[in-house]
């Protein structure tokens, strides 16, 4: 066991998992808060867009997406991040987890669009406030707070799945795990390392995201 | 004489098969002070709620100081900013401060200075009595104290004028009054005021006309006095037989 934690960089996988699930959760915030946006829209089209996203990337395999950054984007299609094998499969992967989570992040903050009474818009308006304003500084802030639970659970979904990068030679923690099991042993022991690896990052998450839904909660 | 500052003219709307408002013609002068009043589902809150265009309506006109109201947009938006509006649920922003609430519109709509914003904004809590609550939030404060509060916020944009939709519908009895009274003092310094209520006593003390509406129609429109004492429609003896009665 000793001699496996001394000839594998268990540290840089570990590394490249916080890195991937660090990206891959600002990419799919922000890219979530668009598409939710496009979801609340007051136009029809902006609507059928944002719905039409979420429906085909949710009800897509996380796996197939990676897949096809390399196999259909990168080879077919000839687009290369990078010139580096390596680097390139690495943002691929944080683009698809980006893409895949955000259709998460999307309904959880719709959901939380929707724990906001109509009056609060209509005030928003009554002001003078605009669309966008109204957003900003009203239905986001409220949305945002109102599902922290249900982001919180995204992101740790996320952490989890950038274990799917595996498959396109991102050696993060289960890329080296499985290079662990092909080269040494399948041993409980290597598996636990890993499970409680993943523990470290998603447990504190967790109470931290229950602590916070409560305090942040909007009084009503 | 110049032209009104609210003008309604033949303005229609359906809900599905209702027809909610039927050639609405109204018209409000600077300073004056109307209360809407008439059973419910008789459209005086549908009303009220399209002078700003919260409800749409399908055919006719609603000028606000001569100007056509907006279909949507910036302009719209502009032009709310002009239309003060009170709710009955109050409708604070949940998330921000009492403070928070009145600057927000002078701040983002009006492009003023934090400091200028707060100082007025402080000033005209002072002047609905909840200046002392400043930085708390909304589910802190009474309801009478939240309705002061919107008052407030409405009043930071120096609306041309204002709109109640039953502001005082949700209050515990005891805070009634604390809300009429701020009402009553804007209605003395000048403000133009369109409210929909069933307080006879600030229609009494306030108002310039009582504008009785059923089944989506104007049906009378008289002063105050007048109209308690003798109203001239079968319809309007008839709703004021069923409030006056306890």
């Amino acid at each position: 066991m000793g001699e496996i934690l001394a000839n594998y960089d268990f540290v840089g996988a570990f590394w490249l998992t916080i890195q991937l699930s660090v990206l891959g959760t600002i990419g799919s915030l922000l890219l979530g808060t668009i598409v939710a946006v496009l979801r609340v829209a007051p136009v029809p089209v902006l609507r059928a867009m944002g719905t039409g996203y979420v429906n085909t990337i949710r009800n897509t395999p996380l796996t197939l997406l990676m897949v096809f950054s390399i196999l259909g984007l990168t080879y077919i299609l000839g687009l290369q991040i990078s010139d580096n094998a390596k680097t390139n499969a690495f943002w691929w992967a944080v683009i698809m987890l980006s893409l895949y989570h955000a259709t998460y992040v999307c309904e959880a903050l719709r959901s939380g669009v929707n724990t906001i009474p109509p009056g609060q818009a209509e005030a928003a308006r009554s002001i003078g406030l605009t669309f966008g304003q109204s957003l900003r500084e009203v239905l986001l802030p409220q949305a945002f707070r109102g599902s922290i639970a249900p982001l919180g659970s995204a992101i740790i979904a996320l952490i989890k799945n950038s274990t799917v990068a595996a498959m396109i030679g991102v050696t993060e923690a289960a890329g080296l795990m499985s290079e662990v099991v092909e080269n040494e042993t399948g041993t409980l022991g290597v598996f636990f390392i890993f499970a409680v690896g993943f523990l470290i990052m998603t447990f504190p998450l967790g109470v931290a995201v229950t602590w916070m839904s409560e305090r942040l909660a909007v009084k009503r | 004489m110049a032209s009104p500052l609210v003008q309604l003219s033949k303005v229609n709307k359906h809900f599905g098969d209702l027809h909610v408002l039927q050639d609405i013609d109204l018209e409000v002068n600077k300073g004056e002070v109307v209360i809407l009043i008439g059973p419910s589902g008789s459209g005086k809150s549908t009303l009220c709620r399209t002078i700003n265009r919260l409800e749409t309506f399908e055919s006719g006109s609603i000028l606000i100081d001569g100007v056509p109201l907006p279909e949507e947009g910036r302009a719209l938006a502009q032009l709310r900013a002009d239309v003060g509006m009170v709710f009955q649920s109050f409708n604070l922003f949940a998330h921000k401060t009492i403070l928070e609430n009145v600057t927000l519109g002078p701040m983002k709509v009006r492009k003023l200075a934090r400091a200028d914003a707060e100082k007025e904004a402080m000033q005209l809590l002072e002047r609905v009595g909840v200046a002392h609550q400043a930085k708390k939030v909304p589910a802190q404060l009474s309801g009478g104290q939240q309705q002061r509060v919107a008052i407030a916020r409405s009043l930071a944009m120096h609306p041309k004028v204002m709109l109640f939709d039953e502001p005082t519908s949700a209050l515990d009895p005891e805070m009634i009054n604390e809300v009429l009274d701020v009402m009553v003092e804007l209605a003395a310094s000048g403000m133009t005021m369109i409210v929909v209520t069933h307080e006879m006593g600030f229609a009494r003390k306030a108002a310039d006309r009582v504008v009785f509406m059923d089944a989506g129609q104007i049906v009378e429109t008289a002063v105050p006095n007048e109209f308690f004492a003798n109203p001239k429609t079968d319809r309007a003896k008839d709703f004021l037989s069923k409030i006056l009665t306890h």
